[in-house]
């Protein structure tokens, strides 16, 4: 019962902070929705026992991502509304509601065709014993393990290369975010900034 | 009422759509991306929605992974915007028709 209500509430704030992202015609109102939208994500998480995952997406992307969107905004001018009235290709806003409800009666129908297949169980799926079975009949455990022991066995377990292989995604992208940005030629070094002119 | 994780993945489907619509709809680049990243929360709820449907470990370690990517994407995203927005001050992308700075 604890569980229907609170599911009610974050579905409301998830879908809620979403229509606020795409009706509103302010950028900072729309990021602000962002954030709502994110935090009711959040709280599905921690109602399916992901609490590490819940953590991570407050302070990633209810932290660092909408954070950056309101740095840009603020950087490119926080006046900048778009009319929604109007409508630059004839017939977008109704093809786009076309597809969008095309999309969603697929995945609707994806799901309710193809049946329920959750209580057989990952082997029935894959064809694999599940790896959280693997992890929890470990005699390395001695107590319950919890969803930060099996995600850190997990990720550094068998998904050690791919880990590492987001951390150069990291570093190029942090490089990438540079050198796109920069100012190219020396004559557009500007000179108020401190530091740049005694060079 | 018991929650399935079927709730769950009408959820993830009806929220996928709104983001794909706004994605189709708006023309502010920044709106845009904000769509984007609803579009991957969505599929994040699908993944533990199935990690705890299935008692796999599996699903939240995708989610981790498309975590990143998002992050890196934003990062990469933003300073586009920000470099093209710089030489040419409008908010929308249906200006942007040249494939040149």
């Amino acid at each position: 019962m604890v569980n229907t209500i609170v599911f009610a509430v974050a579905a409301l704030v998830v879908v809620g902070g979403a229509l606020g992202v795409i009706l509103n015609t302010h950028p900072v109102r729309a990021a602000l929705s962002l954030i709502a939208s994110f935090f009711g994500v959040a709280l599905l998480f921690v109602l399916q026992e992901a609490h590490f995952l819940a953590l991570i997406q407050v302070v990633v992307y209810g932290g660092a991502v909408v954070v950056l969107f309101l740095f840009v905004i603020m950087l490119l001018g926080v006046d900048a509304t778009e009319d929604l009235n109007v409508e630059p290709i004839d017939g977008q806003r109704v093809g786009a509601l076309v597809v969008g409800a095309a999309v969603f009666g697929l995945l609707l129908a994806g799901l309710f065709v193809s049946g329920p297949g959750g209580d057989k169980g990952a082997v029935a799926l894959t064809g694999q014993p599940s790896f959280t079975q693997a992890i929890v009949e470990n005699p390395a455990f001695e107590e319950e393990p919890t969803d930060v022991d099996l995600l850190a066995d997990d990720l550094f377990g068998r998904n050690l290369v791919a880990f590492e292989a987001t951390a150069l995604l990291l570093t190029i992208a942090t490089v990438g975010a540079v050198v796109l940005v920069r100012n190219r030629g020396a004559e557009d070094l500007v000179v108020d900034e401190p530091g740049s002119a005694t060079r | 009422m018991e929650v399935t994780e079927t709730w769950y993945l009408v959820l993830s489907a009806l929220l996928f759509s709104i983001g794909l619509v706004g994605l189709l709809v708006r023309r502010n680049p920044l709106v845009m991306f904000m769509c984007v990243e609803l579009m991957l929360n969505a599929v994040n709820i699908t993944f533990v929605a199935f990690s705890n449907a299935l008692d796999d470990i599996a699903g939240q370690t995708a989610v981790f992974f498309v975590l990143v990517v998002a992050a890196a994407e934003v990062v990469v995203g933003l300073s586009l915007v920000v470099a093209i927005l710089r030489r040419r001050p409008t908010m929308s992308v249906d200006e942007l028709t040249a494939l040149r700075g």
